[in-house]
């Protein structure tokens, strides 16, 4: 799934944009606990997540996990936005919540990372 | 085991500072990246690293992060002061955990950082007192 299609299924903001023509996310993984996201997500994952501080960022960067949308209409702050372009990730955000995010991905063609290695 | 050693990185920790949390082993991502290590193998390295130090963040008084270059292997020690670990095997049991509920507002303390950074290693000790914990895990190359 593009950037743009996934802005345009989430009516989300694009805050930042690092993708190019070889961007196709097809998984996702949704969390607010880093901690899981480090034990479960994959690198190739979208990462789907309600908290809103650096840690997000810092999570998705040792992951390589490269494009991050933040749900129920959580804002990402300067500091985070600019640790975000330092690390050349795509940040979205959305007014859904979590669930009608993962729904909406879903019925468009995401899918979960069970048995995606 | 001392022939084969490259160089040292090493980084002081502060206890509680979320904001910092993690520039270390950003560091040691980066560095490690531009000498052209494997991607799959930094990742690794990375998710234990950042693992340890937000464990020094969250449980201790302060302590040191060291990733050491070998020819054939990383190995990252992590050392804290503080109240140590009480039962060892608990806190390798997945979604055990001591973190305060302020902890897991941040996003972390869902018991998974131990068991998380022995999944990723090659070899994994652990040693705790009443003044601290190290903890020395193994990549090879």
């Amino acid at each position: 799934m593009r950037i743009n299609e996934m802005a345009s299924i989430l009516n989300a903001e694009i805050i930042t944009d690092f993708s190019d023509e070889s961007t196709d996310i097809n998984y996702g993984f949704a969390s607010d606990l880093m901690s899981d996201v480090l034990a479960f997500a994959t690198s190739d994952s979208l990462l789907i997540t309600g908290l809103n501080n650096q840690q997000v960022i810092r999570t998705a960067e040792m992951m390589d996990i490269t494009t991050v949308i933040f749900v129920r209409g959580k804002k990402p702050g300067k500091e985070i936005v600019d640790l975000a372009v330092e690390n050349k990730l795509t940040i979205l955000a959305t007014d859904y919540t979590m669930f009608k995010t993962c729904g909406l991905l879903v019925i468009n063609g995401m899918k979960g990372i069970e048995g995606n290695d | 085991m001392t022939e084969n050693f490259l160089k040292r990185y090493s980084f002081n920790i502060a206890a509680n500072d979320f904001i910092s949390a993690g520039k270390a082993s950003s560091a040691i991502k980066g560095n490690l990246k531009s000498m052209g290590i494997n991607a799959h193998i930094v990742r690794r390295i990375a998710i234990i690293s950042y693992e340890a130090e937000i464990n020094i963040v969250i449980h201790s008084l302060g302590g040191q992060l060291h990733c050491d270059l070998y020819h054939d292997r990383i190995v990252i020690t992590s050392n804290d002061v503080g109240p140590g670990i009480n039962d060892i095997e608990m806190a390798m049991t997945e979604g055990f955990s001591t973190a305060p509920e302020s902890v897991r507002e941040l996003g972390f303390g869902a018991g998974m950082g131990l068991p998380n950074m022995k999944k990723y290693s090659d070899d994994f000790k652990i040693t705790s007192g009443s003044n601290g914990t190290e903890i020395v895990i193994t990549i090879f190359l």
